[in-house]
């Protein structure tokens, strides 16, 4: 199965649910100008209200909502408007891969979040991306707070066949992070995936640890984190803004992850992050098999999204 | 939690009240600033709508606009509003006729079952009931082990049979054991599930018959979005939810969820989540927050959280203290610690009627953190310097800043604060009447703030 095709059918519900209206909306639009309404200067109030409408209901925000509008804003036909709301989206969720400069080794990539978002699975699949790429992962189970959390990972890890560097639970995160980052020197390994801790952002300590783990690891490798993915669950709201805004400030997130996008929340929200904090998108979640998380692209999101519409 | 909320609803109310009269359009406006607020606090669109439309019916009647405090009868129409859209409820899990009385947790990945079955737990205890829990998770890997460890640490005891595959068996089981060793309440965890994954929607169906369970509560995240009332809605239709538990409610999140859930799914809200220990989940009022939404404050929640933690003994003591002239700074320690064990002081200060106010006046005032230095430097005291704070001189006052990991200014600037509360105390314990109350108000001002300067 090709990834678009993967992507599209872990989207499809969404894609229903969102685009199929707009699909319809669109459609009545232009059966309404056929049948010799005449042609008007702008989207009619009532097409655009019902467009807030569908947006709002994906989570987009009413910020994001309104600078869509704005640009469907003067489109008389029902293709145009669409294409419109299309492209603007494309560009708010289109982005510059990362310089690649010297490639560190290994690579040390953070998994940060608020609790039950999906991060211990998300570290899971990313070894699995990694073995896939013929990388060879270590996976650090940085979260020593969460009963069983080390074991849900440990499962993970012997799933994908990656090394596992754990410690007791209510060790210190930093430590296992400074242990694992030298397993993985030591190994030859190419990327550390250090699961953290779910926090609320709001818990001023609990960010302060994560600064810990930043500083530890940037003493273990030079540059560390390389890399550090903030994982969303699809059915945030506006809390999700938040969410990115305060991780970004406290940890410096340099990536999204969107998890459960299989179900019928949309994770709109990412539209809102990108567009105020420039935040990229770097995989979403679409299933709960081991490989259904998927490298993320603008392009193809957003072309998934609106297949069935056209 | 509903801080931003509050706040928006206070201001287009603010503008409101500086009306004399009221018009058609200035109601028009308030309306679209309410609108706003609900849709950023992730209300449904549609129950938004709804509420707006209702609203807008009853506060431009003539009745309404013509009365002498219009302003004050449209806040009224929207607390009513508000309240509407909660449902009736009581909060908590009222005692069922079964015995034992089965609870199922239901809810999406990652929405806090397995915390919430532990919480619940400790709370049923507190209720003096004897709750048994048992995991059905037998999907997310290590999921048994997780409830098994997080009961354990608390005290609550947990079932965990050696079948490891077989859902129903699990949980049967575990009804089994309560029926013959008296426990009374059978609370049983389930795995995370989507609402439209059909092969795990008809377990939880299965689940429900096989155990004749009475209660389904369903879990959901205080942070979710507009999607809320569709999986809600789904798990109600296919099971019939008795009530709701909303998690994660010490963060930020605006909480819109729980209205719209409420009110398009009416199912009543049964408790709340408000962090990560086991005694952090409370039954849940509407009419408290309403007037929490509506800056009104929320007096009778802190009364009872008060209750909780200091004993009547230690009150009538500190009483006494506060009273006479004999405060030292280890009473200013007890004190603390007392308003330490009410929880996050800034939560504390969202339940005093205008206090939200104040502390958005002076945030800096409330850091917590000032409260564990404080602490730090008391500690770092001698028991006689605690009892007689005159004998700290110069060179103490170097030793308590080198203990506590604070400086010399830092210990100058609480003994300045201690004489000063000292002072005020005298005069409140010397006052009397209508008087008393107003320095106290006074002294509250100060004296939360006072760790902090």
């Amino acid at each position: 199965m090709s990834l678009v095709d993967r992507l599209r059918r872990g989207l499809r519900r969404t894609t229903d649910q969102l685009f199929g209206r707009l699909d319809t909306l669109t459609s009545e639009r232009r059966r309404s100008l056929d049948s010799g309404g005449g042609p008007e200067a702008t989207a009619s109030i009532d097409t655009l209200e019902a467009l807030e409408e569908i947006l709002i209901e994906a989570d987009l925000g009413v910020v994001a909502t309104n600078r869509l509008i704005d640009a469907a804003r003067g489109h008389v036909d029902g293709r145009d408007l669409l294409a419109s709301v299309k492209g603007e989206l494309c560009r708010l969720l289109d982005f510059r891969p990362m310089p690649s400069g010297s490639v560190p080794c290994p690579k040390v990539v953070l998994v940060v979040g608020v609790n039950g978002t999906g991060k211990t699975t998300t570290v899971g699949r990313l070894a699995r991306l990694a073995i896939q790429e013929g990388q060879r992962p270590v996976i650090c189970a940085a979260d020593t707070f969460r009963a069983a959390a080390v074991e849900q990972l440990r499962v993970w890890a012997q799933h994908v066949d990656a090394e596992f560097v754990s410690a007791r639970a209510g060790a210190d995160p930093a430590a296992v992070v400074f242990d694992a980052i030298t397993c993985g020197k030591a190994r030859q390994c190419d990327i550390v995936l250090v699961d953290t801790a779910g926090r609320l952002h709001t818990q001023v300590n609990l960010m302060g640890e994560l600064d810990k783990i930043r500083r530890v690891a940037g003493r273990a490798i030079s540059g560390a984190p390389h890399e550090t993915l903030l994982v969303l669950d699809a059915t945030v709201g506006q809390n999700g803004l938040h969410q990115a805004r305060k991780f970004l400030e406290s940890s410096g997130v340099t990536g999204i992850v969107l998890t459960k996008l299989d179900g019928t929340a949309k994770g709109g929200i990412v539209a809102a992050i990108t567009a105020d904090l420039g935040l990229p998108i770097r995989y979403i979640g679409v299933g709960e098999q081991l490989d259904d998380l998927l490298p993320f692209s603008a392009t193809d999101y957003v072309d998934a999204l609106f297949r069935s519409s056209w | 939690m509903f801080g931003s909320l509050t706040e928006r609803l206070k201001s287009v109310f603010d503008s409101v009240r500086r009306e004399t009269r009221l018009t058609p359009e200035s109601v028009e406006l308030a309306l679209r600033e309410i609108r706003m607020a609900l849709l950023e606090a992730d209300v449904n669109f549609k129950v938004v709508r709804a509420f707006i439309d209702r609203v807008r019916d009853r506060a431009v009647e003539k009745a309404v606009l013509e009365s002498l405090t219009p302003t004050q009868q449209v806040i009224a129409i929207v607390r009513d509003e508000l309240r509407g859209l909660l449902g009736e409820g009581t909060g908590g899990l009222p005692v069922g006729s079964d015995r034992p009385q089965v609870v199922l947790l239901l809810g999406l990945q990652g929405a806090g079952k397995t915390t919430t079955t532990v919480k619940l737990a400790r709370w049923l205890q507190g209720q003096g009931r004897h709750p048994l829990v048992v995991s059905t998770d037998v999907r997310r890997p290590a999921a048994i082990e997780q409830l098994s460890v997080l009961a354990g640490d608390v005290g609550v005891r947990v079932h965990d049979p050696d079948t490891r595959s077989d859902v129903v068996g699990r949980a049967e089981s575990a009804v089994t054991l309560a029926r013959s060793t008296g426990f009374d309440v059978v609370l049983v965890d389930t795995a995370g599930r989507l609402h439209i994954d059909e092969g795990l929607m008809d377990e939880l169906e299965r689940l429900k018959e096989s155990l004749f369970a009475s209660d389904l509560l369903y879990v959901a995240d205080a942070m979710t979005g507009q999607d809320a009332i569709r999986s809600a809605g789904e798990f109600n239709r296919r099971l019939g939810v008795t009530g709701i538990v909303l998690t994660k409610m010490d963060g930020d999140a605006r909480g819109g969820a729980a209205l719209s859930v409420a009110s398009v799914v009416g199912v009543p809200i049964a408790f709340v989540g408000e962090g990560e220990r086991a005694e952090d989940l409370q039954p849940f009022y509407p009419d408290r927050l309403v007037s929490r939404m509506l800056g009104m404050g929320d007096v009778l929640s802190l009364v009872e959280k008060a209750e909780q933690v200091v004993s009547r003994d230690e009150a009538s003591r500190l009483e006494r203290k506060l009273r006479g002239n004999d405060f030292t700074l280890q009473d200013m320690r007890d004190q603390l610690m007392t308003v330490k064990r009410l929880g996050p002081l800034d939560r504390l200060v969202d339940l005093i009627p205008g206090m939200g106010q104040m502390a958005s006046g002076l945030p800096d005032n409330f850091d917590p953190r000032a409260v564990i230095q404080t602490l730090a430097i008391i500690d770092s005291m001698t028991k006689g310097e605690r009892l007689q704070y005159k004998l700290i001189n110069g060179s103490r006052r170097r030793r308590i800043a080198l203990g506590s990991g604070t400086t010399v200014q830092d210990v100058n600037r609480l003994l300045k604060q201690f004489v000063e509360m000292r002072r005020l105390l005298r005069s409140v314990g010397a006052a009397s009447g209508q008087k008393k109350k107003r320095r106290a108000r006074g002294h509250m001002r100060h004296g939360l703030g006072f760790p902090m300067g």
